[in-house]
């Protein structure tokens, strides 16, 4: 009996995967044929750009960086300027992180600047939800409503959160210098 | 007139009679756990680490994109490639894959579709924006970057 309950315990062991659906969610634009080309007038000073080229290096609004711990509140703080500094965001539905790369670029950099971009935010709701914690908890507390949204409690939390701050990281078509 | 003292009289077997009971709350926990994976992943996949991660609730709406250099260099090459079920494919060939997945779901729930991309540390913007590209036309666009919970000692 109990042989047999090991072969078989040995056998589900081994072919198990425990799938990972975890990770960073984006909605990509419409099919670009879909949209005409419209000038849509954007003023400088409503864009937060974040630049990376084909050997990972960091250009943020123009400057070079090299640590990157700072930038999280840089981008929380440009959002939620609201007209104060003139050299930054309007209001924060107006603010647009614009995210552009190369297309050598590598994937691990892209990942490590977009996670920046969406702590940010998220960061930003997790403080208008109301909850409770350190900084860390509630931006983790608030990533687990956001993936619930069937509950109709998580999604009041969640849309009055994001209210008037909707999440607006561009990412750009990137240029062409490294890659294929 | 021993002069040798018996040994303590206490037994020192570890009781086995509720072995199997462990075995079979193991075992049933792979069982049901468990999900038989049916393709092998013919690509690198070196996840990358981030700490904003949002789960997926919907499983049954995911389908895999595995992009990386190919494990077999000898025979495809250096480039890193696209792989969907168990063959690669050229981003052109997105907009049908994209097709046969949406088929696979019922009805009402096509539009959901979520696409997870699961890419190598190592692959460039250049492939992933090609595919991008064509999920967009194809108008697959929740797009899911499989990443990794973030560790302090990896990075």
């Amino acid at each position: 009996m109990a042989d047999i309950a090991f072969l078989l315990l040995t056998f589900f062991l081994v072919t198990t995967t425990i799938s990972n659906d975890r990770g960073l969610s984006i909605q990509l634009p419409p099919p670009p044929e879909a949209q005409p080309p419209e000038d849509v007038k954007v003023q400088e000073r409503n864009i937060f750009k974040v630049q990376v080229n084909s050997a990972d290096r960091v250009l943020i609004e123009g400057e070079p960086m090299e640590d990157l711990s700072g930038l999280k509140e840089m981008i929380k703080k440009f959002v939620l300027n609201n007209g104060a500094d003139p050299n930054s965001s309007d209001s924060p539905d107006k603010a647009i992180v614009s995210f552009k790369t190369d297309r050598g670029t590598s994937h691990k950099k892209f990942i490590e600047l977009l996670d920046i971009c969406q702590a940010a935010y998220y960061d930003i709701y997790a403080d208008r939800a109301g909850l409770s914690g350190s900084m860390e908890e509630k931006n983790k507390k608030f990533r687990e409503i956001a993936s619930d949204l069937a509950n109709p409690a998580n999604k009041e939390v969640y849309e009055r959160a994001r209210e008037g701050i909707p999440m607006q990281i561009s990412i750009a078509e990137p240029t062409k210098v490294g890659g294929n | 007139m021993s002069k040798f003292k018996k040994k303590a009289n206490v037994k020192q077997d570890i009781p086995t009679s509720s072995m199997p009971d462990v075995v079979f709350m193991l075992l049933f926990f792979f069982m049901v756990t468990t999900q038989l994976r049916e393709t092998s992943i013919e690509v690198q996949q070196r996840i990358p680490e981030a700490t904003q991660l949002r789960k997926l609730q919907r499983k049954t709406l995911v389908t895999n994109l595995y992009i990386g250099k190919p494990i077999k260099v000898e025979q495809y090459g250096e480039e890193p490639k696209i792989q969907a079920q168990d063959v690669f494919i050229e981003p052109s060939g997105i907009g049908k894959w994209v097709n046969a997945e949406r088929d696979k779901l019922r009805e009402d729930e096509k539009d959901q579709l979520t696409v997870s991309l699961k890419v190598d540390n190592e692959a460039k913007r250049g492939i992933i924006v090609d595919v991008e590209t064509e999920l967009r036309k194809a108008n697959a666009r929740k797009l899911l970057y499989n990443t990794r919970e973030f560790s302090k000692n990896n990075r």
